[in-house]
Order: C-alpha cells, then structure tokens, then sequence
C-alpha cells in the first residue's frame, strides 16, 4: 500500500490531523486499533468537551463523533482494528486482521495518545491484589460493559480522570470512602473539584498518600498516611481504610514508543512549532507529545501536526532556520521547543508552570526585549496556559518567563 | 455563597450573595458564568450523563438541559430501566424526566465493545 500521510491514532488529535492533511491535498491513511474512531472520547461519556473548538458543548462520545463524520465524508482511507508495530524511514508496519502490511508514505503523524500511570510505576507498597485498577480502566468497565469495580472505593491522586470516576461511581452506588493525593493541590480541573467532589461530600486529603494495600487475594483495604515536604510518608499518622477496590489516577505517560531511537528527546519529544521531531517526516500531535487538558488542545494540536505532515509530503513545506524556546525555572517545560523562523503569521506557546501564581505576567522574551507580554489572573501547575507569540519578532532565541 | 463555575475549564471563583431582592453574582468573566451563580444559588442544576448496556451494544446519554443536582440519582434509576429499542444517537430516549422539563439523549452508540 502506498500513501502520502499515515496517521497513527484515531482520536481526537488524529481525526483532525488526519482531516487537515486532507485538505492540503494529500492522501491519507488513518489507522486505530479499535474497531471505531474516537479513542479514549468513547469512554468519556461526561459532558464538558468542545466549548473551545465546537463552541459547544458536548460529551465524549458526541466530540468524538463529529470529527469522525467529517473523516468517513472526506477521501481519507480509515483501518481499523489494526495495530502499527514498526515506524521506520517512509514506512510503517501495521498488523491487520488479515495479517502484516507494509505501508510506503512520505510523512507520519503519531497520535497514540497516553497511557495511565501504573501501580508500578509509583511503586505502590503491598501484594498485587485484585481490585487495584487504574481509572481509565474502570471507566471503561462502567461505560462500555456497565461493570463495577467493587462496593467500596478509595482513589489515589486527584487528576482529572480520578475526579470524574469519584463522581461517576458514586451515582453508580459505589461508596468513594477517600481520595487521597500526594501534592497539596489536585492537578485536576477545579471545577471537578466542585461539581465531582464537593458535590457529593467525598472527602479529597491534600499531602496524603498510601502507604500500602492490604488483602488477602482481593484489596481489604488500605494504610494511608499524611506526607511530610519531600513527599515522604510520616509513618506515626498512618490509619486504616477498609475497602474493596483502588484506583489509581496518578498521571498519564505518552505512549512514543514507535518512535525511531534517534529522534531528539528532553523532557518530551523535541518537536518545531509544526509538530515535526528531529526526525524529517515525523509528526506529533496530542498526547503523545504532552499532556493536554482538554480533548480540543489535543485537536488543535492535531490540526497543526497535520496540516505540515500534509505539505510535507506534497512537497511544499518551505523550510526555515530555526530558534529555540528556552525557559525559567518557574515554568516545567514549553511546548514547543523549536520554531521556525517564518515572516509573518502567528503561534502558540504552550506551557505549564512549576507552581502557583496568583496575578502574574506570561512573557516571552526576545534578548533583552519582550517580545509578548499575557496577564494571568491565576496559574496553576495544573492547567495548562498558552501565549500568542507572532514571528515576525522573532530575531533570535526565545526564553518564557513568569513575573511581573 | 462561594462556589466554582463549572461552565467551562476556566474554572472562575464566583461570589454570590442576595443583595435586597437581587441575586449578585461576582466573579464571573462571561454572561454564562452569572446564570450560573443564580442557578447555584437557587436551584443547583448538573447535567447528568450515564450508560446503559444491552446485549448487542451499549448507548451513552444524556440530558439535555441540567436538572436539579438532588434529583440525580433518582433519574440514574429511571434511565437504568429503559427497554433494548433501536436507538440512534441524538434520539430521545425519555421525554420530561422526573418533570425536569430535561429529555434524556443518545449521545453514543457502541457496538461490539
């Protein structure tokens, strides 16, 4: 099979990559190992989506949905059920039901998407008992097969994911005895907070964790105890919980393990303003390439990565010297590293900051001038903040900074 | 009255409070965010979403327009108990639940999951 632009990924930011990469003239082949569009929308069955990019709102399913329409009326060829093992130059391997392909392409588009933080990976004490899922998991259960993880709950960390499940087990008669989360803040939305937490009186302990799970094949319940400043439990404040299940919404990780070993990394894949990797061909959009709050960054994202994976592979993608981002210690990273050096026209910074603010300045600094300027009433390590940088300004390096 | 709006992923910190026979609202950075302080401090509402699963697909909804937050569990129930029917989505599965004035929608359809 030949084609211009291989999208890997058939979520949000993969529809609308694939969508823009469309529209610039390519031709396009769209794979998702479910057997339908939408990826991890189809189990976010809460409302709250596309006020951004819909100027509406919506739930999961129906997000999900409207993008997919706009796939199945363009020319894009969608494969489904099949399952990308290899990306190498110009080429990828996918595993379909009828067996192995190689597909030959000029430019890739990853948009796998993350997956969730495990029991291992936070080094959870105790036996690996049943009843310890990770929130995701156990949306799924409910949504899809409208099956209950146990009677009684106890979830660990306060992401977002976390947040709705508190909410959406509770309705479900499931007792959510505790949430419990490490930082002093939840990295989640706060109206979560509100409408998942407050609303239904379950109790969130900010510098608390779990010290181990307990049981005997199945989780019986669970020591938690307050955490000191280095995030170290203080063992002689330790209590016992009795439940029947944990779940765990400790964070997501990027799933880039397609990517060829020489692609640049730092804290994230190394990516320009057009999504590219150092690896001429690649792009990346949505989760894959960070951690997004909103379903419609991730399709914005995905417009991007798309739309430059498309000229790319047609051709006509101009190139450009390139400036890095550099950043202050009060920002966790920027997003992206590299931009082009275009002459007119305008992009995004994303980025997220190391700690609170409260009425501070985003700035991007060009040498000594600013170069932009965005006052924040409010910032949080949680939510992720964007500024507006345009590149005609752009004469040299860029360093992001926060202050007044 | 403190509270968060939930309007959107902003997230703003709304004060409400009675002023004479008025309800103020402050806070809030767009006209959605002031009806919903006025909404929170008369009659909190949510818009309730749920799943029910038949033997050959599985259907996300809805409702329509937020109901009373006490009403929620109740109206789970009554969701809960809706007959296998070829549904398609934006189809109204109940009309006027609990006399909310909200309809219950298809939002999904989801076959073999």
């Amino acid at each position: 099979m030949k084609t211009d632009v291989v999208v890997i990924g058939g979520g949000p930011a993969g529809m609308s990559a694939s969508l823009e990469a469309s529209k610039q003239g390519a031709s396009v082949v769209l794979i998702d190992v479910e057997s339908r569009l939408g990826g991890i929308l189809n189990q976010c069955i809460h409302n709250g989506f596309g006020l951004k990019h819909f100027k509406e709102e919506l739930t999961g399913p129906e997000f999900a949905e409207r993008l997919a329409q706009k796939v199945y009326q363009s020319n894009i060829t969608v494969m489904l059920n099949s399952y990308v093992n290899y990306v190498g130059k110009n080429k990828v391997f996918v595993i379909t039901p009828n067996g192995q392909e190689e597909i030959e392409c000029k430019s890739i588009v990853l948009s796998c998407g993350a997956r969730e933080r495990t029991a291992g990976e936070i080094y959870l004490k105790g036996k690996r008992l049943a009843g310890v899922y990770t929130a995701g998991t156990v949306q799924k259960m409910i949504n899809f097969y409208g099956k209950l993880p146990g009677k009684n709950a106890v979830i660990l960390g306060s992401g977002d994911i976390g947040l709705i499940m508190a909410r959406r087990l509770t309705l479900e008669g499931v007792k959510v005895k505790s949430i419990f989360e490490i930082m002093g803040h939840s990295s989640g939305l706060r109206r979560n907070i509100r409408q998942c937490v407050e609303d239904f009186e379950i109790p969130l302990l900010y510098n608390h964790t779990i010290t181990r799970v307990v049981g005997d094949e199945r989780v019986e319940g669970v020591y938690f105890a307050e955490v000191d400043e280095n995030k170290n439990p203080k063992l002689e404040t330790e209590k016992f919980l009795k439940c029947d299940c944990v779940l765990l919404s400790v964070g997501l990780v990027p799933e880039n393990s397609l990517l060829p070993d020489e692609t640049k990394r730092e804290k994230f894949v190394v990516v320009d303003d057009e999504r590219q990797t150092s690896v001429d061909g690649i792009f990346m959009s949505g989760n894959v390439l960070h951690i997004h709050d909103l379903a419609d960054n991730a399709t914005e994202e995905g417009e991007i990565a798309g739309k430059f994976a498309g000229l790319y592979a047609i051709e006509k993608l101009k190139r450009y010297d390139k400036v890095k981002v550099y950043f202050s210690n009060k920002v966790s990273y920027c997003m992206p590293q590299l931009v082009n050096k275009k002459e007119d026209g305008k992009f995004t910074i994303y980025l997220r900051a190391n700690d609170n603010f409260l009425k501070k300045y985003i700035k991007v600094k060009c040498g000594d001038v600013d170069i932009c300027k965005k006052f924040c009433i409010g910032i949080t390590t949680g939510e992720m903040q964007e500024v507006e940088v345009e590149y005609s300004k752009i004469q040299g390096d860029l360093f992001v900074d926060i202050g007044d | 009255m403190e509270t968060v709006c939930i309007c959107c992923p902003i997230g703003c910190r709304l004060k409400v409070e009675k002023v004479k026979d008025e309800i103020v609202v402050t806070g809030n950075t767009c006209p959605r965010g002031k009806e919903y302080g006025i909404s929170e401090f008369t009659l909190p509402k949510r818009v309730l979403t749920t799943s029910v699963v038949f033997n050959s697909f599985t259907l996300t909804l809805k409702t329509n327009i937020a109901i009373d937050k006490k009403l929620q569990k109740s109206a789970l129930m009554q969701i809960k108990n809706i007959k296998e029917k070829d549904y398609n989505i934006g189809d109204v599965v109940i009309e006027n639940i609990l006399e909310t004035g909200a309809n219950v929608v298809v939002t999904g359809k989801l076959k073999n999951v």
